[in-house]
């Protein structure tokens, strides 16, 4: 643990854990209901990724920026989003953050300064890069962290998103999710790479590799490239490479992945393996570690039923907020 | 009053808005040092810098895609395209970002963005610079598609369009730019979005365009009243998207035929939903078919072959006699 947990100290590594708890308690509430028919839509699950979600957020100041992908659930959650509005957002309820009309795949919510989920692989590069503009240009120190997959990168708009933060020296900070599968399309199939975060060289800006399943490696890399980018020092791409528990989505098998090496990520669990140092290190005990589980639990129990108990949103919605001053709905459609 | 071209136009309601607007940003290939292929953007970066006025690489995506993040996070910019046919790289952000936030977000996000770019034939180009394309967006929720026909209306609509809190794809018909010259006023005013204008009115029939071409049925109304064949009435739409139908509605119910004429190609043109609103709105006064003078369902073509791509007042007068003997 090392120097980093002493800078975090024991209640900040507890929340750490509580954190990554959280998210996976949220995660497996919706698998749950989602297999059982409750929810519309697809779910991308982050189910063995928090450690990224919770270490990089760790480091955020309130009014940073997060843009964040498909599988974006853990972010928000990690970044103080309420389960409750999550929830109702998943089953597409007037109380979730986009009133029921982003779903899963669309949250978004400015209070917590996150920009949206995107359903488009990679978007969150380009828009992630555009906020960071609005950063350097506002000069408030101020920072912008996209979070995208290792399928983003093979696209055109990865390559012009980071050099066009390069060469205005923008404050951004990509983070790429690295859970070696874009869909169905394994890395080595899709980048002779083994390490993408080479790409940086391509750019002139730092590439790190960290460990994502280490939370408090995930929290080290995030930090420095924040400052940097705090300082003036220019964007940062860091490759925390993870695996996801499940498939892409709900409802993929994920039959193309090698069960051995399945197995040996799932050994790698990051958040048994953060529970360990936690006892191993004195900072918490078993019973402590189980007792956040279990109000975490509770809480998740009641954030989904507050979900599902939330009104559809009246059918007179179906045409709102097409354009600003058309709040009551004017588009066209239907029988004319 | 001043008489200026469409590029001094456009470069005066630029400045204009950035002197009112400390959000605004310009931004695209060559808009700075170069002030711009067409010239659009000259002066600007003289008198805001290179941090409002800036040059970007060769990445309509990129351009576009950040856009996007600077319009979310609280800025106005203003891209610009080099030609129109180089928007389809930025294609994939304006549809699946710019034009969803707002309600993907139920509100909370808007994107205050303004695309502008020059677009259409009549410069002897081809293909990608020449192309008139306005339908495809023109199809696509949240966002609004603006064609100024003449400098005065250019200074007005994008005055308007810098000013909407919406994102705007804002045509420039490249062959009107240096073409034509009106009386502009020096202060600021704007032309609102969603109201077609009424050019000059009419009783016989309705002509129908917008862009370049609100000049090709102002020459074929002339040759017509000139001719004693029929007095038209001539209507710009100036924006397809919101579109004004009740403007066109109420005119062709007044004159019973109606000819739509647009440089894009025929097929899905904007030209079908205008024909598909009058059908449905006014079908019973209708005296004839609606009659649409389009482009072809081809690449605009270079040198000559354009001569027969492109609609012209000759076409028009052929169909409206054709109309008013049906």
């Amino acid at each position: 643990m090392g120097s980093v947990g002493e800078q975090v100290g024991s209640a900040g590594l507890i929340e750490l854990y509580r954190c990554m708890v959280r998210i996976r308690s949220f995660e497996e509430h919706a698998h749950k209901t989602f297999l059982k028919g409750g929810m519309p839509g697809f779910l991308h699950l982050y189910s063995g990724e928090e450690a990224i979600a919770a270490g990089v957020m760790d480091v955020l100041a309130p009014d940073d920026y997060i843009v964040t992908s498909h599988r974006g659930h853990g972010h928000l959650l990690a970044r103080g989003g309420d389960p409750k509005r999550m929830f109702a957002e998943l089953y597409g309820r007037v109380d979730g953050y986009c009133r029921g009309k982003g779903g899963s795949m669309h949250i978004a919510d400015m209070g917590h300064g996150m920009l949206g989920a995107n359903g488009i692989v990679g978007a969150a590069v380009n828009i992630g890069t555009g906020a960071a503009f609005a950063c350097k240009y506002r000069g408030d120190r101020r920072v912008s962290v996209a979070f995208f997959g290792d399928g983003s990168t093979n696209r055109g708009t990865f390559h012009e998103a980071l050099n066009l933060a390069a060469i205005w020296e923008l404050p951004a900070i990509y983070i790429l999710e690295n859970n070696h599968y874009g869909v169905a399309n394994p890395q080595s199939d899709h980048t002779k790479l083994k390490d993408l975060a080479d790409r940086a060289a391509a750019y002139g800006f730092p590439g790190v590799v960290v460990d994502g399943n280490d939370v408090l490696a995930v929290r080290a890399a995030a930090a420095e490239a924040v400052e940097r980018a705090r300082q003036g020092g220019g964007p940062t791409l860091i490759e925390a490479k993870t695996w996801r528990h499940w498939g892409h989505f709900i409802g993929d098998s994920a039959k193309y992945r090698d069960p051995v090496e399945h197995q040996s990520w799932l050994d790698r669990d990051p958040i048994p393996a953060f529970g360990k140092v936690l006892v191993a290190k004195g900072v918490a005990t078993e019973a402590e570690l189980q007792a956040i589980g279990e109000e975490v639990e509770a809480e998740m129990d009641a954030a989904i039923e507050y979900g599902r108990q939330s009104p559809f949103p009246d059918v007179s919605e179906l045409t709102m907020d097409v354009y600003v001053g058309d709040p009551q709905g004017t588009s066209a459609g239907g029988r004319s | 009053m001043a008489r200026l071209n469409m590029v001094d136009a456009i470069d005066q309601a630029l400045q204009q808005a950035m002197d009112r607007d400390p959000k605004m940003v310009i931004m695209g290939e060559d808009v700075g040092r170069d002030g711009g292929v067409f010239r659009v953007t000259d002066g600007l970066i003289q008198r805001f810098g290179d941090q409002r006025v800036i040059d970007t690489p060769l990445a309509e995506s990129g351009i576009v895609g950040m856009a996007i993040g600077m319009a979310i996070a609280g800025y106005h910019p203003v891209a610009e395209i080099q030609f129109s046919g180089f928007v389809y790289p930025a294609y994939d952000q304006l549809v699946c970002h710019a034009a969803r936030m707002r309600n993907r977000s139920r509100g909370e996000f808007t994107v205050p963005l303004v695309v502008r770019m020059p677009y259409g034939g009549g410069i002897r180009a081809l293909e990608h610079h020449s192309e008139s394309m306005e339908a495809v967006f023109a199809h696509v929720p949240g966002l609004k598609v603006v064609i100024p026909a003449d400098p005065y209306e250019a200074k007005g609509l994008l005055s308007a369009a810098l000013a909407d809190p919406d994102p705007v794809v804002f045509f420039e018909p490249a062959r009107v730019y240096r073409a034509i010259k009106t009386e502009v006023p020096e202060e600021p005013y704007t032309i609102p979005l969603g109201k077609a204008r009424v050019v000059q009115e009419g009783t016989d029939l309705t002509l129908i365009a917008w862009g370049a071409h609100v000049r090709t049925i102002k020459d074929a109304a002339q040759k017509l009243e000139a001719e004693a064949v029929a007095k038209a009435e001539v209507i710009d739409v100036r924006t397809l998207s919101p579109f004004d139908y009740e403007t066109v509605v109420a005119s062709v119910r007044k004159t019973g035929r109606a000819i739509i004429v647009h440089e894009a190609p025929r097929s899905c043109g904007f030209g079908a939903e205008i024909s598909a609103q009058i059908m449905e709105r006014a079908v019973l006064h209708l005296e004839a078919p609606v009659v649409r003078i389009t482009g072809f369902d081809t690449m605009p073509p270079l040198g000559r072959l354009e001569d027969y791509y492109q609609p012209d007042a000759g076409m028009v007068v052929d169909a409206a006699k054709a109309l008013l003997k049906f």
